[in-house]
């Protein structure tokens, strides 16, 4: 570098060093102004529209503020389509988090070293996998030739699979075409989202504590409700953000997995769509984040964002 | 610590839920039978590697994802090491609001950013197009950059800095000397997640694209409409070789890395 | 103030630094002498190494001025002082070698390669480290990586040296070692070294002249004799060394005017009961008992209960004295003295137990 350049570079850094805030205003403006415009700025228009309406008559968007596109959310169907994905979701992180503990538990507590990081990718990999890979891996399994199935009638237990799935909530016309198969593979994806979570939260939790409580005379069943359940709840709660906010609105595992009746996120999809009905969609794009609002409220009061 | 079979059992049981249907797939890559997923597969076979070869569709899928994806991770490793940078040192006004803006656009699902993005970027006029689909995946991938860059930051110790410009470095040269090859491999992580991210991504992508298809598009029509299974099974193990590799790359890059300032503390 | 024929090579002139509302430098005045071992002494949160990094460039003074050299240099970074600093982490660069790290300096400046390497190996044989040179900083121990960090600061031949606590994480013998060493060292290459530490044996051990501060403000400024034995205050009287405080109506008797007094534990002498004392006027006696004795190998620490309730504290060498002798003082009634010279009239008795 030229003597010339070096010394103006000096200079530049001279002067920036006395003028801290300046400096922390030009790292922070290409950040801050991209994150600002491009996405708060567009989450700002959706939340504008949601208060425009569409005129029916003639197919468009009525520029002027009101609450009638939120009344349309209160009408029956609509409803449902609230309801049923807020209690699909509800089920899936019950669900994952019965699956996960366990693992995260193993993880955790008794895994050491080489097994433990082996774990760890283990819950790693398919988290970064591609979600459109993992789903289509379901639709060939869920398949009615496919291997769940195959499974099935080995077990013996196809009679009792043709049962489920005359249920009325539960079952469908296929298992790739049902709730319980959305179910399964909603479990399936949002695990290791779960898993991660309650996992740093257990390793958190001192050996010795349990060792105490033993020592005080707890069966292994009362240390665990007693002492590493309350400890493990803030995880179980972080990861349950993730496995409610992902259900709600996940629009292509009930539209692949599923039947006609629609969640959340088909609804927001169809009604932007062909129908053009932005402030509809814009309305329902609306509940999952009300409802996760709320829902991080009481996390946070549970202590989840610690575990996070 | 001793450890009951039955935790044992229950977590191989969900290990192997989490990785069977994946190896499913890498089955199904080979097997015979074109037009259903009959299990066990009645054949195997090397032959749709060469079919899905000679694809001109998923050669173009892949070819704008890879675009996409190399012009997301660029700028999110930009802009996610300038706010790493921010807030790593400064308390300012604003800055928890930050931590949490940073990571709203993944923390919120995929179907609000896409159609608030979308809605945006008509409501501006800008027409979609491969650079709406980048600048969508940009504002996602900045976050994974920016957790990478300021846990290394955080675990760099700052008098090395200070070393630096006490020996006669001014900021720039402290930055090239000192700085960058401390979160080198922090960067290389953030970018190799970032890229991983932006290559497998479908519900914002399809918001924000014009006519055109990324990989996970096309594997989305094929979802939902199938033209030829077992292709679709081909690029699927296709993609996940290919989004492996930037992951395992990127755990080996970011463990155990010690920071050793020298002190005995 | 300085006394002729010896430039100051650092001035404080009512430098002030703030955080938020506590003032961490609260208006000192500070004279450091060009080719001096000076040290900063005083607890944590005195403002000691705050002063030190006014001194590199590490902070702006938010009031009064500081001279480097006779410049005033307070608003210059660090890269365009002749000042070099030795961290208390060391601050070694993990991604280079020892002796990259060394080269730093220079390298920065544009020296050539095969001059630099010369003038890293010949730092590193200063502090006797030449051997490590190809090492990285995490294969080597705590005693090693400070000598390192030594040598990097030396091959830039500063105008002043700074080091901060550096022998804080050695263990004692090493660190007695390298005490004797930095002093050799400071004498050797000639140049201003200032030392902060709280460690008030090193201060006296290795400095030409020391600062005592307390909460911002520097309390004294002396060499180690002067100011061990003739603090001006009850904070360095009990901060260098431990005293005793004598005041009120005792004090008034023994030492024939009121006021505060420090007087040294190890210059009271411990004598029989009823014993008669040497020395005459010029010594002050008292009578006590032994509450409380400490055998401490070389030396015995004896608490004594003196008339009016109070407490002195007396060390003696065991010379003649076994541990069994030391143990059957328990309890003992003893005669007390001291060379009333050897006690110091103290001007402000801040902190002072009541």
């Amino acid at each position: 570098m030229t003597g010339a350049a070096s010394s103006a570079r000096r200079r530049l850094s001279s002067f920036l060093l006395a003028r801290p805030r300046l400096a922390l205003a030009i790292l922070l403006a290409p950040p801050l102004s991209w994150l600002g415009a491009v996405y708060l700025g567009s989450l700002a228009s959706l939340l504008v529209q949601s208060f425009f309406t569409l005129d029916d008559y003639t197919g468009q968007v009525v520029r002027e503020l009101t609450l009638s596109t939120y009344g349309q959310l209160l009408t029956a169907a609509n409803l449902d389509i609230v309801l049923r994905t807020s209690a699909m979701a509800a089920a899936v992180t019950v669900a994952a988090a019965a699956l996960g503990f366990p693992l995260a538990s193993l993880a955790a507590r008794h895994a050491r070293g080489r097994m433990r990081a082996l774990f760890y990718l283990g819950v790693l990999l398919p988290l970064w996998s591609s979600y459109l890979v993992r789903l289509y891996a379901w639709k060939l399994i869920l398949a009615r030739e496919g291997v769940a199935t195959w499974f099935v009638q080995r077990l013996g237990l196809l009679g009792a699979l043709e049962a489920v799935l005359e249920l009325p909530v539960v079952g469908g016309p296929s298992l790739s075409a049902s709730y319980l198969g959305m179910f399964v593979v909603f479990v399936y994806m949002w695990l290791p989202y779960m898993v991660l979570p309650v996992q740093a939260a257990l390793e958190r939790v001192p050996p010795s504590l349990l060792e105490a409580s033993g020592d005080l005379g707890a069966r292994p069943a009362a240390t665990f409700r007693h002492v590493t359940w309350p400890l493990a709840f803030p995880g179980v709660v972080a990861g349950s953000i993730f496995t409610f906010s992902l259900t709600l609105g996940d629009y292509i595992i009930p539209g692949v997995i599923g039947q006609s009746n629609l969640f959340i996120g088909q609804a927001v999809v169809i009604h932007q769509g062909t129908a053009g009905n932005i402030p509809l969609a814009a309305a329902f794009s609306m509940v999952p984040i009300a409802i996760m609002a709320g829902y991080l409220a009481v996390a946070r009061r549970l202590g989840a964002f610690h575990a996070l | 610590m001793r450890s009951s079979r039955a935790l044992w059992a229950a977590a191989s049981f969900a290990l192997l839920f989490l990785h069977a249907p994946v190896l499913l797939i890498l089955l199904y890559a080979f097997t015979t039978d074109a037009a259903s997923f009959t299990f066990p597969p009645p054949g195997y076979t090397l032959r749709w590697f060469a079919v899905a070869w000679d694809r001109p569709d998923v050669w173009q899928a892949l070819g704008l994802s890879l675009r996409v994806a190399a012009g997301a991770t660029g700028m999110a490793l930009a802009l996610g090491t300038l706010l790493a940078a921010a807030v790593f040192r400064s308390r300012f006004f604003g800055r928890e609001a930050l931590s949490v803006l940073v990571i709203l656009p993944i923390a919120l699902p995929g179907i609000v950013t896409g159609i608030a993005l979308r809605s945006g970027m008509s409501l501006a006029g800008v027409p979609f197009s491969t650079w709406t689909i980048v600048a969508g995946h940009a504002t996602f991938c900045i976050v994974v950059v920016y957790n990478n860059v300021i846990a290394r930051l955080r675990r760099t110790a700052w008098s090395q800095v200070e070393a630096s410009m006490d020996l006669g470095a001014d900021g720039f040269q402290t930055f090239r000397h000192v700085v960058l090859p401390n979160i080198a491999t922090a960067l290389l992580a953030g970018g190799m997640l970032a890229f991983a991210l932006s290559f497998d991504e479908v519900i914002v992508t399809t918001f924000t694209a014009g006519p055109q298809q990324t990989l996970p598009l096309w594997m989305l029509s094929e979802v939902v409409r199938p033209r030829q299974r077992p292709v679709t099974n081909v690029v699927a193990v296709f993609v996940i070789a290919v989004t492996l590799v930037p992951i395992l790359l990127a755990h080996r890059l970011t463990s155990g890395t010690e920071t050793v300032a020298g002190g005995g503390k | 103030m300085s006394p002729p024929g010896h430039p100051v090579a650092v001035r404080f002139d009512g430098v002030v630094r703030r955080f938020g509302d506590v003032r961490a430098v609260d208006s000192v005045n500070l004279e450091i002498l060009d080719g001096e071992f000076f040290t900063l002494l005083g607890p944590s949160g005195s403002g000691k190494t705050t002063c030190l990094r006014l001194i590199a460039g590490f902070e702006r003074p938010d009031g009064g001025r500081l001279f480097l050299h006779g410049a005033d240099s307070g608003a210059l970074p660090p890269y365009e002082r002749d000042v070099n600093t030795v961290f208390q982490d060391y601050a070694l660069f993990p991604h280079m070698t020892v002796e990259q790290n060394v080269a730093y300096g220079p390298m920065i400046r544009g020296v050539p390669r095969a001059r630099r390497r010369r003038l890293a190996m010949e730092a590193l044989e200063q502090v006797k480290l030449a051997e490590l040179a190809a090492r990285k900083p995490a294969q080597l121990s705590g005693g090693q990586r400070q000598r390192v960090a030594l040598a990097r600061a030396l091959v830039n031949r500063p105008r002043v040296l700074l080091l901060d606590e550096p022998l804080g994480a050695l263990d004692l013998k090493l660190r007695q070692q390298m005490q004797v060493e930095l002093k050799a060292l400071q004498r050797q290459v000639g140049i201003t070294f200032v030392y902060v530490t709280h460690d008030q044996e090193e201060a006296l051990n290795m400095s030409d002249r020391l600062a005592v501060m307390r909460a911002g403000a520097i309390e004294q400024v002396g060499a180690p004799g002067e100011v061990y034995e003739e603090p001006r205050t009850w904070f360095v009287a009990s901060f260098v060394g431990a005293s005793n405080l004598l005041t009120g109506p005792v004090a008034l008797k023994l030492m024939g005017a009121p006021g505060a007094y420090s007087v040294r534990p190890e210059k009271i002498a411990l004598h029989q009961a009823g014993a008669e004392v040497q020395g005459g006027g010029d010594r002050a006696v008292l009578d006590g008992r032994v509450v409380e004795v400490a055998y401490l190998g070389a030396l015995s620490r004896a608490r004594v209960e003196i008339e009016g309730g109070a407490t002195l504290t007396v060390v003696l060498q065991n010379a003649d004295a076994g541990h069994r002798d030391v143990a059957r003082m328990q309890g003992q009634p003893v005669r007390l003295s001291f060379r009333r010279d050897q006690v110091r009239a103290l001007e402000a008795t801040e902190g002072a137990p009541a």
